[in-house]
């Protein structure tokens, strides 16, 4: 039976092929288009995505203007709701569908640059602990297990409870905590990589070693960062609004889903929808995000398309 | 066997001290720890006073060292807001803590292992969609949005549970949950449950195509025996590791649900004393839950290689 | 004699994702009652997986038997095993037909102790209650000669050396005295010494329990030592049968003769290199429309790249699926 030849998306192929920009965005398509659930969660992202770069254009009012005279006003489908707020109002009466859509904007920021800074750093630190082995590899790998074994809640609390609520804060936390996932992944990948036999032979045909790193090592792990990080992002976005739920995220004025939780949390029994309605965004894209990893892992895991014998 | 253990007692030890070395410099990130303990209009003479009363006047390698002979003879400190040793505050809360991870841990457990059972065993069919839903659902709904809806529906809505706080019926002496425990357990237990679910199917299929299924297959074994006996059992060991990084996570994760229930456990405690600028025991909880991660991963290890018998066994 | 098991037109394909493998082309072979029938062929060229589809054992999906049957006979009465029922099928595997494999290592569950395996089997089909299965199965290690067998008992697969797991392997396999043992390659893993002594184990119970044995294997050096008669596949088609001392001497198909001049002979003093066969096996996403050998035949005729040969007598017990009459070093002249 013939070997099934590398992988689909061309990520993990060892040379990468050489295939045109456009060749591949239509191969990556078909590949969608083959599985509609990574199809959906695409489309859900995106919309998550539109709804954040444009909130003051979709968005139907000012997410911070009060209107007391509406406050508490509750969604357009119940009986005394309006289509005024379709979402209904908060105690404040601010928009709540407004808020949603400008609350995304917090979710992304921090899930993107979060999973940003955490990704690179840790794909640094990965690289090197994975390459240059021995002593730096031990004490790198100590540290990542280290935080590691920590309880992770409990300590991003603790931290972001000292250092105090600011968006950016809230960021580097996600980021320098979440380092080690990256660490361990590229550093896996970098030994697998190495003891699988094509570097040694780059090497004695005398490529250099940052050569190997680029065309070599790199190529390879593009695939399983993705995956990681698409799920990372969704983790950070649910770890954010728990902050935010705890009183802990960004300043209460900003209008973010944890703030519109701890919020509805207190009006709960009497005027449910100011909470439960914007768990229903971190719900979409939380779904949203995991659709696209599993579609992601499918597509790029070769051991799950492996034709069985 | 002894080898083994003996080299995860002394990784522990290590983690140990690194979380030991972290939570006392955690308080250090902003320069000084006593301008987050005092309320922001104190006078300078009482945050001189608080800055005596907590020693917070000496050397840093000389806290530092006093830090540490506390640690290791179970002494981390005095809350501020309650004036009694951090440690007591803890132990209260711990029975409550434990029972609400302990029960949803088990209703996962429930759950999550023979649904994944059903759905590995049959890749495509009814049980296996319900698997992929429980994975994706575990993983797309936050057990704090959960919790809320919960309680707007079973507790507001028809009255079934309490809305929050824990009762207990006591047999015996023995303190036993009731049915104030069902709304948390199960707003907790419900990402627990999905990557149960997603490891049990996951490891049900991979062991399916093993060389010695099908070797039991040879020797006429019906599939019900297959299952028991050779693919849960087999199932059954790297479960025990996910296992207890689960029910670390359980316990992390009561911070929310506590809050949320009013459960009179440690994420609750924690949650007030970050409201009460209570950072001695903040810190003191934060090293108790990381020693609780600590030896539950060795604890875990250990079961592990009791229940393998190529490392118990092994040299 | 009486004949065993009968197969007839065998064919079997594995429906992947990249397309439809051909992995078995109309197998046919007779198997008799007592006899060592060994399977020769490089790896690919579906031995195993015509002895295991015989016993359900392949994964289905994605393989699926297209055409074909396999009359396994009891008292003389026939059964179709491809067409059995899954309950019926437990109860053929291990009772009647025993399989050892190749792999004693992963062919082991890693988590039971190896006398609890071998014993597994005789409670199922012998219905024996824990305690004499325990003994059975103690006496069975001790006959598969492993040395303290009541204590190796609870020993797990890993405590064994790889000679003796083989053996406990072999211990599974005949645990309820089959008619029949499928020996899929059980030497291959091993070292030399340790070969020759899995095949005198296998010999000696094969002549003291009366079983019939089908030895699969890629080495035509151990065939010599053990089979009665040998079936030669290539590329999914059975393309050579013939009693052993037969097929060495006058081997009459291309390919097997190409399989012999490869083996080293000890005799042979000329310092000639060994002969190997030019090429690669075919493809085996399309249907044979013709001999699958011809990419790599010397002997290639326009006729061999227009049907699939049929079986040609050639002796006594012995037929080869080729056109190309060896012997006489002419094309064959049928109809």
């Amino acid at each position: 039976m013939p070997e099934t030849s590398a992988d689909a998306t061309g990520l993990l192929v060892d040379e990468t092929p050489d295939r045109t920009f456009r060749q591949s965005l239509v191969y990556v398509g078909r590949l969608f288009w083959r599985d509609k659930t990574g199809l959906v969660g695409l489309i859900m992202f995106l919309m998550v995505v539109f709804s954040a770069i444009f909130a003051p254009w979709i968005a139907p009012y000012d997410p911070l203007q009060q209107d007391l005279r509406a406050a508490k006003t509750p969604p357009a489908w119940t009986e005394k709701g309006s289509f005024d707020h379709p979402l209904g109002t908060d105690n404040l009466g601010r928009d709540i569908l407004s808020r949603i859509i400008y609350g995304s904007r917090v979710s992304l920021t921090v899930g993107f640059f979060g999973v940003l800074i955490a990704c690179s750093l840790g794909l640094t630190i990965g690289l090197i602990s994975g390459y240059v082995g021995g002593r730096t590899d031990n004490i790198i790998m100590g540290g990542v297990n280290l935080i590691l074994s920590l309880p992770y809640l409990v300590f991003v609390v603790f931290i972001a409870a000292i250092l105090g609520r600011s968006l950016l804060i809230v960021i580097l936390i996600f980021a320098f905590t979440d380092i080690p996932i990256f660490v361990r992944i590229t550093r896996g990948e970098v030994l697998r990589i190495r003891e699988s036999g094509f570097v040694e032979a780059a090497l004695s045909i005398g490529a250099k070693r940052r050569r190997i790193i680029f065309r070599h090592i790199l190529p390879n792990l593009i695939g399983p960062l993705i995956t990681i990080a698409t799920f990372e992002m969704s983790a950070m976005i649910f770890y954010e609004a728990g902050l935010g739920f705890l009183g802990l995220s960004v300043p209460p004025s900003v209008p973010s889903w944890g703030n519109m939780l701890a919020v509805g949390r207190k009006y709960l029994t009497i005027y449910p929808w100011i909470a439960t309605i914007p768990g229903l965004a971190i719900v979409f894209t939380g779904l949203a995000m995991n659709l696209l990893g599993d579609w992601l892992r499918d597509v790029i895991d070769p051991r799950l398309r492996r034709v069985k014998k | 066997m002894q080898r083994y253990i003996l080299s995860r007692l002394i990784q522990s030890l290590l983690i140990l001290l690194g979380v030991l070395l972290i939570v006392f410099f955690m308080l250090q990130l902003t320069g000084d720890p006593v301008s987050l303990m005092v309320s922001r209009n104190a006078s300078p003479e009482q945050v001189q006073r608080v800055r005596e009363e907590m020693g917070f006047n000496r050397p840093m390698m000389v806290q530092f060292a006093d830090f540490m002979t506390g640690a290791v003879v179970g002494d981390f400190g005095m809350s501020l807001r309650h004036r009694q040793p951090a440690m007591k505050l803890i132990l209260e809360r711990l029975p409550a803590t434990v029972e609400l991870a302990t029960v949803a841990l088990l209703m996962a457990m429930v759950i999550g292992i023979p649904l994944g059972l059903l759905g590995g065993s049959n890749p495509g069919g009814f049980w296996d969609t319900l698997c992929r839903l429980a994975g994706l659902i575990g993983q797309t709904i936050p057990n704090f949005w959960l919790a809320l809806i919960l309680i707007v529906f079973f507790s507001v809505g028809l009255g079934w549970f309490p809305t929050f706080g824990r009762e207990t019926c006591t047999v015996f002496g023995i303190h036993l949950p009731t049915r104030s425990v069902i709304l948390p357990a199960f707003a907790l237990c419900l990402f627990t449950t999905g990557q149960l679910v997603r490891f049990t199917r996951a490891a049900v299929l991979e062991i399916k195509n093993e060389d010695y299924v099908r070797t039991a297959y040879s020797k006429g074994i019906g599939d019900r025996q297959i299952y028991t006996r050779h693919i849960l059992r087999n199932a059954a060991i790297p479960l025990i590791s996910i296992i207890g990084v689960q029910f670390g996570y359980l316990l992390s994760g009561s911070i929310y649900i506590e809050t949320i229930f009013s459960w009179p456990g440690i994420g609750n405690l924690l949650a007030e004393a970050i409201g009460n600028r209570d950072f001695a025991l903040v810190q003191a909880i934060a090293f108790f839950a990381s020693l609780t991660v600590v030896i539950l991963n060795l604890l875990t290890d250990i079961a592990y290689g009791l229940a393998d018998p190529r490392i118990r066994y092994g040299d | 004699m009486s004949t065993i098991l009968s197969v007839r037109d065998l064919t079997l394909r594995f429906h992947t994702f990249d397309g439809v493998v051909h992995a078995l082309n109309g197998i046919s072979f007779d198997v008799q009652a007592g006899e060592t029938l060994a399977i020769v062929g490089e790896s690919g060229s579906g031995k195993s997986v015509t002895m295991m589809s015989l016993l359900h054992l392949l994964p289905m999906p994605p393989a699926r038997i297209a055409r074909g049957e396999a009359l396994f006979y009891t008292n003389g009465t026939p059964t179709d095993l491809l067409k059995m029922s899954r309950a019926d099928m437990h109860r053929v595997r291990g009772a009647q037909i025993g399989y050892i494999f190749q792999d004693a290592l992963s062919a082991l569950n890693p988590v039971m102790t190896v006398g609890r395996q071998i014993g597994e089997s005789l409670v199922m089909h012998l219905g024996m209650d824990a305690e004499t299965a325990r003994k059975r199965a103690i006496d069975l290690l001790d006959d598969v000669g492993i040395p303290g067998a009541r204590a190796r008992y609870r020993n797990y697969p890993h405590q064994f050396s790889g000679g003796m797991r083989q053996r406990a392997m072999i211990a599974i396999a005949i645990a309820c005295n089959p008619r029949m043992v499928i020996a899929d390659e059980p030497t291959t893993a091993l070292d030399v010494t340790v070969q020759a002594q899995i095949v005198e184990l296998a010999k000696r119970i094969q002549r003291e329990r009366g079983m019939t044995v089908v030895w699969i294997t890629h080495d035509l050096g151990v065939v010599a030592g053990i089979a009665d008669r040998v079936l030669v596949m290539y590329a999914g088609c059975p393309v050579e049968i013939a009693p052993v001392d037969d097929l060495y001497d006058h081997p009459q198909h291309p390919y097997t003769r190409g399989l012999l001049s490869a083996l080293p002979r000890l005799d042979d003093r000329s310092r000639r290199d060994l002969a190997s066969i030019q090429g690669a096996p075919p493809d085996m996403m399309a249907s044979p429309r013709h001999c699958q050998f011809a990419w790599r035949c010397p002997y290639v005729f326009d006729r061999c790249w227009k049907a699939v040969p049929p079986y040609y007598p050639a002796g006594k017990g012995h037929a080869t699926q080729c056109f190309y009459d060896l012997e006489n070093g002419r094309p064959r002249t049928d109809a």
